[in-house]
């Protein structure tokens, strides 16, 4: 209750935005809830929290992409309501958002003029046009993109660098920037540092979210942190110690998160891969993981372990090298093939939503889709047979539903994840790959999760985990190969396996370079 | 909006450490400019290479190739599927689909053949209803009415296609599905205009729009008639062609350029991420629409003073609008929306033609032209399907 | 919470079935009305009439129910007409007791080709389907010489089409089979899961070991088969093939589709409301002929009820992000 009330003193201090009693919910899902927020000008004003802490819903009612169900918001004292994202931008409102605004077919020149472009005679001035998207290419110093090309044809580092351009183009009072850092190179990075405090020296208001703690830790003033769907404390930067805020974000019950892991010595290869290349993204990856243990991939976003696992379970063309399953040397061209009982592989897709569900169906229908060709007897589906596996898919992994037959989209995030876990595990696979399937789910689902991980892994299942999240790695993992650019450069297990060595690694660069920090303490990088 | 594929960006150890990738990013000056716009436009470049090819094997191969008289015929040939074409390419660009663009050219057509008669007297607009009959106005005679009824037949194409615009945007129904239906109405109007074919141009008129350039001076007595000095050198050149480069010139290229017109792009290439961006969605939806219909609308115009009469003609409406989806394709245009433009749907319109016209002096059995079309038509699309080869994450293919 | 969900589902598959169910007793009634007012008769009730109106309307209801499978795996085939006429053309041409078995097998193949096309090459169905239709089109032009084919229908064509077993037409039996098989394909087969999964997001159809290319093929092929049976038995029914004898089946069968409440982009849609869709369709255009509407006001009625049924029921979502 004391830092409630800080919060809103926090917010009567003549700043810049203030937000009071704001609230918003998807379906039954509460992602902000009376929650009171402000922020100043001439100041980085860092929001942090975990996945699902409510942060992304915060910066989207500021930019008016969503409109809030309770509660006001101000800016410089005025009350202020956008229903859109352009009443925002009118506003003097500046968002970069993690999921890219850009128009892929659309030009740099146009991406970065779009709503506002430079006129003559009501017809875009296409020369005028030109020469402020390099004027702002250039203050970001990214002088390299040239401005016809199209969106489509640049590396996503350039494409979020535009997207920082387009938003210091509008000369926002305000910029908020949602993880705008993420796919950028560290030279970028320094970039936009730069473009940062001039525009802290302007006056500006600036809202910064970041998963990126050394990246806070350089640049903010004050720093507000969110917790289910709450604003839990704002305060100045330096007033709080890292151990401090990380207790902050995740609560208090941290103590019982992963399941413990067994003592065992290392079974025989379930999926032993030799020198598997593809396209110059995969080079030479040779691994092993043994039936009954979690294997982590890790490194950072980006460095081949999303390929990898697309490779392994047929959707990628062209691969070469060898893959073998419990001795005997597969090549999956298709997922069909590679679900089949005799490869016997499952994956769990990156995007669940795009990938892993088809929304609008029923979830029965959604759990069923993988395992239908062992649920048919000849071209008909068994429905009693369906029905039996389908109720024990949901209760195995505990999906929280109405009724089986409720569209998939009904649910939350997390039950939705679990739809997807529950539909690979009715094809009994002997190998099962995840791809980030924490991603977006609250705390609870994860560990739940997590212990059905283990559970597998003790079942005999092979288990090949990417995730982001390297505290994930380390709690989950038997053994994490850390990829960087395509390769596997280190295998880090036991006592190695600590949050230190994955980020040394995970830069390639050599160990104890980086100097030498305690697992629990969040490492500079 | 989620555009997130399961493939990587390519982070490579050069970019890693800040050095822009070489390959990728290609120097600034003004031949790397034109290859980037000749790469950006492959579509057009290509089809307009592709007519060239294909149009001067034509002349060369025709016995009074390269004449005014060829011209003429071609592009009085040509007129009514470019314009077609060109309606059909905005809600394309949309990612949206229009199907009474056909129709739409088929109502214009019936109500000029009733404004254009060019009678001195007038041309009295009028109506019988459950037996009593209405004058709702009189045009005047001569080139003010005729001026006067071209103009209602745009407005009335222009009108039909902000109707489309209004059933997509504020109906919410699928364009595919709506311009069927609106598509449907616009034939029934048409079909009430002239159950049977019929109607009267302006002699004229015709002669004036469907010749030479000096036919058209001559028979509007400017230029001393056409035989002005300075007036020679243009004289062969086609009126209708004239038409399409004054229209694409005036109407296409600023809409182009308009904020409004990016719009369209921007809606094609990601409606969400257009949202995102502040832009005005349903404006831009409603403006390729009836774009879309002013351009059907001049088709039909043309089409009734080139055939001197009106035609509601279901099977023709029908064909020109499939053609028209195919002019777009060939010229370039991706039906996924976002790339491509009306020009290149000119030049896929003239492919079409031009193949037909090959029929006629190759002397291949009239019978079996319809044959050759097809399987045209039908390779033209399959060209662009090669790049499924190259595709090396199958999940690409899904987009 | 659960009973608002429960209704939702409802609603969405099961009201466009009732709303376009009512409209066809809608139909009935003022027709009745008029021609009782009119003719002092009223052959809309009479059983005779009724049936032979869905005689004529089975050839479109079987078109219809094959469209169906296309569009729920978001596609379209534009080729159905000349398909249609090719089955029929070639049915005559060979005539015997290979009359059908030719016309079927032109169908399928057509679909199989129109499949492969979309499957493989990924080329857009739209645009594929259009030049298949206009080559087939081509083949019948170059096949008949562009005149009506002098070869007739078949005696086992005319019993399918035009005769009847115990007072009920033999097409209506044959229109029955096809929607029983559809029907049973869509919700009893493991490939109607798969059909509706790829119209839904055809990539987490794939990447959930579906053989996605498989099943669009074997859709494709299964919307030909359909256009190429219609074909045989309108040649029964009118004894003959004859040039364009597929242009009056291609948009109405997509009409009758979405406004049974199938989703034009794919995915969703139960084949009794294509089936109620058909009926619609085939009763308002009996009603409109005994009115002795014009063909003018027919296309506009037509177009009107098209607009009017998907703006109670067919709307899409605004988009906001």
């Amino acid at each position: 209750m004391v830092e409630e009330s800080r919060a809103v003193n926090a917010a009567s201090e003549g700043d810049f935005l203030t937000l009071s009693g704001i609230s918003k919910r998807y379906g039954g899902v509460t992602a902000l809830e009376n929650v009171d927020f402000a922020c100043g000008r001439g100041k980085i004003h860092a929001v942090l929290g975990e996945n699902g802490a409510g942060k992304s819903t915060l910066i989207k009612i500021v930019a008016g992409v969503v409109q809030p169900d309770a509660g006001t918001m101000r800016l410089d004292g005025k009350e202020v309501r956008f229903p859109s994202p352009s009443s925002g931008n009118a506003a003097g409102v500046a968002s970069i958002f993690q999921e890219l605004s850009l128009l892929p077919d659309l030009s740099v020149a146009d991406n970065i003029s779009i709503a506002t472009p430079p006129r003559r005679f009501g017809i875009i001035d296409a020369k005028a046009q030109r020469r402020r998207a390099e004027a702002l290419l250039a203050e970001i110093g990214c002088e390299d993109v040239n401005p016809l090309m199209r969106v489509r044809d640049l590396p996503l580092s350039r494409r979020q660098m535009v997207e920082i351009a387009k938003a210091l183009g509008q000369r926002p009072q305000l910029l908020v920037l949602d993880e705008a850092t993420s796919a950028l190179t560290s030279a970028d990075v320094e970039k936009v540092y730069a473009m940062l405090a001039r525009l802290k020296a302007q006056n500006v208001a600036i809202l910064y979210i970041s998963h990126r703690m050394h990246e806070v830790e350089a640049l903010a003033d004050r720093a507000s942190v969110f917790r289910n769907g709450r604003h839990i404390e704002t305060f100045d930067w330096g007033t709080r110690s890292t151990a401090e805020i990380v207790q902050l974000m995740i609560g208090r019950d941290i103590a019982t998160q992963y399941p413990t892991k067994p003592k065992r010595p290392r079974a025989k290869a379930a999926l032993k891969l030799d020198n598997l290349c593809w396209e110059k993204r995969l080079e030479a990856i040779s691994l092993d993981v043994g039936a009954g243990e979690i294997v982590g991939l890790g490194g950072l976003d980006g460095q081949g372990q999303k390929t990898l696992l697309l490779a392994l379970f047929g959707v990628l063309r062209g691969v070469t090298g060898e893959i073998t399953i419990n001795g005997k040397p597969v090549r999956p061209g298709s997922p069909a093939v590679a679900k089949s009982p005799s490869v016997g592989i499952a994956l769990v897709p990156e995007d669940r939503k795009t990938e892993g569900l088809m929304l609008p169906m029923s979830i029965a229908d959604n759990l069923a889709i993988a395992s239908l060709n062992t649920l048919a007897k000849g071209l008909f589906v068994d429905r009693a047979k369906e029905r039996a596996a389908v109720e024990k898919g949901i209760d195995r992994l505990r999906i929280k539903i109405g009724d089986s037959k409720d569209a998939v989209s009904t649910l939350s995030g997390g039950n939705q994840q679990k739809v997807v876990i529950a539909k690979w595990l009715m094809t009994k696979p002997g190998i099962i790959l995840l791809n980030d399937p924490t991603r977006g789910i609250d705390v609870g689902t994860k560990q739940e999760i997590y212990r059905l991980m283990r559970e597998l892994a003790d079942q005999g299942v092979a288990i090949l985990f990417y995730s982001t999240d390297y505290d994930e790695l380390i709690g989950c993992c038997d053994r994490v190969a850390i990829m960087y650019d395509g390769r596997i450069v280190r295998e880090l297990e036991g006592a190695n396996l600590n949050e230190h060595n994955i980020i040394a690694s995970a830069l390639n660069i050599d160990s104890g370079a980086a100097g030498a920090s305690s697992a629990g303490e969040v490492a500079h990088v | 909006m989620s555009n997130s594929t399961l493939s990587e960006p390519a982070v490579s150890g050069a970019s890693m450490s800040g050095v822009p990738m070489p390959g990728l990013l290609p120097r600034r000056s003004l031949g790397g400019d034109l290859l980037i716009r000749i790469r950006q436009n492959i579509g057009l470049v290509t089809a307009i290479g592709l007519f060239c090819v294909v149009y001067l094997f034509y002349h060369f191969a025709h016995p009074k190739g390269f004449s005014s008289a060829v011209f003429v015929q071609n592009a009085d040939e040509v007129f009514t599927l470019a314009m077609v074409a060109m309606a059909q390419t905005l809600p394309v660009l949309a990612a949206g689909l229009d199907l009474s663009v056909g129709a739409v050219m088929t109502m214009v057509g019936c109500i000029a053949s009733y404004l254009l008669s060019g009678a001195a007297e007038g041309t009295p607009i009028e109506f019988t209803l459950g037996g009593a009959h209405h004058v709702l106005a009189v045009l005047p005679g001569g080139i003010a009415g005729i001026m006067t009824g071209m103009l209602i037949c745009l407005i009335a194409g222009t009108f039909a296609g902000f109707l489309n615009g209004c059933v997509v945007v504020y109906g919410r129904i699928q364009p595919i599905i709506a311009t069927l239906a609106t598509g449907a109405i616009y034939i029934g109007i048409a079909l009430f205009l002239r159950p049977t074919p019929g109607g009267k141009i302006d002699d004229d008129l015709n002669w004036a729009l469907t010749n030479s350039l000096q036919d058209f001076a001559s028979t509007i007595h400017i230029f001393d008639d056409g035989n002005a000095a300075w007036f020679a050198p243009f004289g062969t050149i086609p009126v209708p062609f004239v038409l399409i480069v004054a229209i694409a010139l005036l109407v296409w290229v600023p809409f182009r350029r308009s904020v409004t017109g990016r719009g369209v792009y921007a809606i094609g290439s990601a409606e969400g991420a257009a949202y995102m961006s502040g832009l005005r969605i349903d404006r831009a939806k409603l403006a390729a629409f009836t774009l879309a219909g002013f351009f059907a609308g001049c088709g039909g115009l043309f089409l009734a003073i080139q055939t001197s009469s009106g035609n509601a003609d279901i099977p023709q409406a029908g064909t020109y609008t499939l053609n028209s989806i195919a002019a777009v394709v060939i010229g370039g245009t991706s039906l996924l929306g976002g790339t491509g433009s009306a020009i290149g749907s000119i030049f896929g319109a003239l492919i079409l033609r031009v193949i037909s016209f090959f029929f006629r002096i190759f002397d291949i059995a009239p019978l079996l032209q319809p044959l050759f079309e097809g399987i045209i038509l039908l390779a033209a699309v399959s060209i662009g399907a090669l790049r499924v080869l190259r595709v090396k994450n199958t999940l690409e293919l899904f987009r | 919470m659960t009973a608002a969900s429960l209704n939702l589902s409802l609603s969405r598959d099961a009201r466009p079935i009732l709303i376009s169910a009512s409209f066809i007793v809608v139909i009935l009634v003022a027709g009745t009305f008029y021609t009782l007012s009119r003719l002092g008769t009223a052959p809309l009730l009479s059983p005779n009439y009724l049936l032979q109106q869905l005689q004529i309307g089975s050839f479109l209801g079987i078109v219809a129910a094959g469209m169906m499978i296309v569009i729920l795996i978001s596609q379209i085939d534009l080729s159905v007409p000349w398909t249609l006429t090719a089955a029929a053309m070639m049915a005559t041409a060979v005539g015997g007791p290979w009359a059908l078995p030719v016309g079927l097998g032109v169908g399928l193949l057509v679909g199989l080709v129109n499949g492969v096309g979309v499957a493989y090459l990924r080329i857009p169905s739209m645009i594929f389907t259009l030049g298949v239709n206009a080559v087939m089109r081509g083949l019948m032009v170059a096949h008949t010489g562009g005149f009506a084919p002098q070869t007739a229908a078949t005696d086992l064509m005319r019993w399918l089409a035009a005769e009847h077993s115990f007072g009920i037409p033999n097409a209506l039996f044959v229109w029955l089979a096809v929607s029983a098989l559809v029907a049973l394909i869509l919700r009893r087969m493991a490939l109607g899961r798969y059909i509706y999964a790829i119209g839904n997001k055809e990539a987490a159809a794939y990447l959930a070991g579906v053989n996605t290319r498989g099943v669009i093929v074997i859709s494709f092929a299964l919307c030909g088969l359909a256009a190429g049976l219609a074909g045989v038995l309108l040649a029964g029914y009118s004894t003959k093939a004859y040039q364009g004898m597929g242009d009056a089946y291609l948009l109405p069968s997509i009409a009758a589709v979405v406004i049974g409440g199938t989703n034009i982009l794919g995915g969703r849609g139960r084949y009794l409301g294509t089936l109620v869709g058909v009926i619609l369709i085939v009763l308002l255009n009996s009603v409109l002929s005994i009115m002795e509407m014009p063909e003018a006001g027919r296309q506009v009625i037509y177009g009107a009820v098209i607009i009017l049924m998907l703006l109670v029921y067919g709307r899409g979502e605004r988009v906001t992000s």
